[in-house]
């Protein structure tokens, strides 16, 4: 499973940080980051939850 | 006349719902019964505001985040349709980029969202907790009973905001009395128009200040704006405007509310009392702004091309009103919605809105309530109502739903 992050639709909510925090971050104005595009599947559930909240629907994870 | 008795007789019009309607008031956090029955019969219909346009009201969870989410839903005020709120706005200019679309609408926000981060929010943590303590110190060396909203649920957002903004504390009287009227839906359009303007005119005002002597706050960010032909003094006025009252009357209301709802759920009250675990209190958290749902009378747009939705086609130029507390209660995704049940996984609750206007400062929210609902009830685990709930007076004459006072004791 491969992270897929676009940066410029983000609007800086922090959720996806909140939800996962080993695969996103933020940079100095908030716009979501990836850290890890192939997090290790104990992540898998908090990137999920990632997409799922995302108002921007910036994220998506897609099968390889 | 003549094509009135030519046409074909028309079927007998459905009573179109007023909105807003009644809350129950045997139950104050529950959304009016009439919603309820609205998203039973289906996702969309349409309703009457105060001037007679009929907007569409969306009543579920799956509609509603599409079309917060789409592009081709207006957030502009003046878009052809946009649903009024209460009466004609006498305020002067926006309300900065939440009345905005993009491209401008992101230019304007993202000028302001690095204090906003997680990160950021979180180092302000420590800081937020020394004022929690010191206002329950307060609270327990003075009298009993107090006004809850006055002595503790009004003073931590207004102090965090106030810090962060770089806003004299000392000036708060002028300025939450303002933010007071302009959330106000029985104030005259006069009313709440003066207090717009003399908030914003004092704004202005240190704005002017930081630009000749910038200091480490946003004020001084937003005033470097202006320097650098980013903004007008106008739109930093108003952006500036925007974050000092959307931080108010919001969280204040749902620490005062919130913390009646507990005190009626004693159950669920001592569940907080009792955890150490920072993640349930997040969850908490989470399951209160479900629950409570202050921003009642939902999110409003207008739509700029047809869309089909829900078994409906809403035409451009239609207006549609997300009452996103009803759709925090929607079967369909929370089971059991109307039980507070700080347990259960609420995240995906739409209390701050969803799409690119989602709230901005919704980190900050969340980290102020986990704070003071983490503390208060361990603090003072006697707190409890000093007056029948049917004393309670609710704020259902605000754009902000709450109460106007919260008498507890000790």
């Amino acid at each position: 499973m491969k992270v897929e992050l676009e940066a410029d639709r983000c609007v800086a909510s922090g959720q996806c940080v909140l939800a996962a925090m080993d695969v996103f971050d933020q940079d100095d104005d908030g716009i979501a980051i990836l850290l890890d595009e192939q997090p290790a599947v104990e992540h898998l559930d908090g990137v999920r939850e990632a997409v799922a909240i995302c108002p921007a629907a910036a994220i998506r994870l897609v099968d390889q | 006349m003549a094509d009135i008795l030519t046409d074909p007789a028309p079927e007998a019009p459905e009573a179109v719902p007023e909105f807003p309607m009644p809350r129950e008031s045997r139950c104050p956090f529950d959304p009016p019964p009439t919603l309820k029955q609205l998203q039973e019969q289906g996702p969309l219909t349409k309703v009457r505001l105060w001037d007679g346009s009929e907007p569409w009201l969306v009543t579920r969870y799956a509609e509603q985040r599409a079309l917060l989410g789409d592009a081709r839903v207006s957030a502009d005020t003046d878009s052809p349709g946009y649903p009024t709120k209460a009466s004609p706005d006498a305020g002067e200019g926006k309300l900065s980029f939440i009345m905005m679309d993009d491209p401008e609408h992101a230019r304007l926000r993202r000028m302001v969202t690095a204090p906003f981060a997680v990160k950021k929010v979180e180092a302000l943590r420590p800081a937020v907790q020394r004022i929690v303590d010191g206002l329950i110190d307060d609270m327990l060396a003075g009298p009993s009973p107090v006004d809850l909203v006055d002595v503790f649920a009004l003073p931590i957002p207004s102090l965090v905001i106030c810090e962060l903004l770089g806003v004299p504390y000392e000036e708060h009287d002028f300025f939450q009395e303002h933010t007071k009227t302009m959330v106000r839906t029985t104030a005259t359009p006069e009313e709440r128009g003066r207090a717009s303007r003399d908030v914003a005119g004092y704004l202005a005002g240190l704005l002017g200040k930081r630009l000749a002597e910038p200091k480490g706050d946003l004020l001084s960010s937003i005033a470097g704006r202006i320097t650098a032909g980013e903004l007008t003094h106008q739109q930093a006025t108003e952006m500036a405007l925007l974050l000092l009252i959307a931080g108010h009357e919001t969280t204040a209301n749902m620490i005062a509310l919130g913390t009646l709802a507990l005190l009626q759920n004693p159950d669920q009250l001592a569940l907080l009392r009792e955890t150490d675990d920072p993640k349930f209190v997040a969850g908490a958290v989470e399951e209160l702004l479900r629950y409570l749902h202050i921003t009642h009378l939902g999110r409003r747009r207008a739509v700029t091309e047809d869309i089909e939705i829900g078994g409906q086609m809403i035409k451009a130029g239609e207006g549609v009103i997300m009452v996103n507390e009803i759709g925090n209660r929607d079967p369909e995704v929370f089971t059991d919605p109307d039980r507070l049940d700080l347990t259960r996984d609420a995240r995906r609750h739409v209390a701050f809105g969803f799409g690119v206007h989602q709230c901005l400062g919704q980190p900050l929210a969340r980290m102020e309530l986990q704070v003071v609902y983490g503390t208060l009830y361990k603090r003072i685990p006697t707190l409890k109502l000093a007056a029948p709930v049917e004393h309670v007076r609710f704020k259902t004459d605000a754009f902000i739903y709450g109460v106007h006072a919260l008498p507890v004791s000790w």
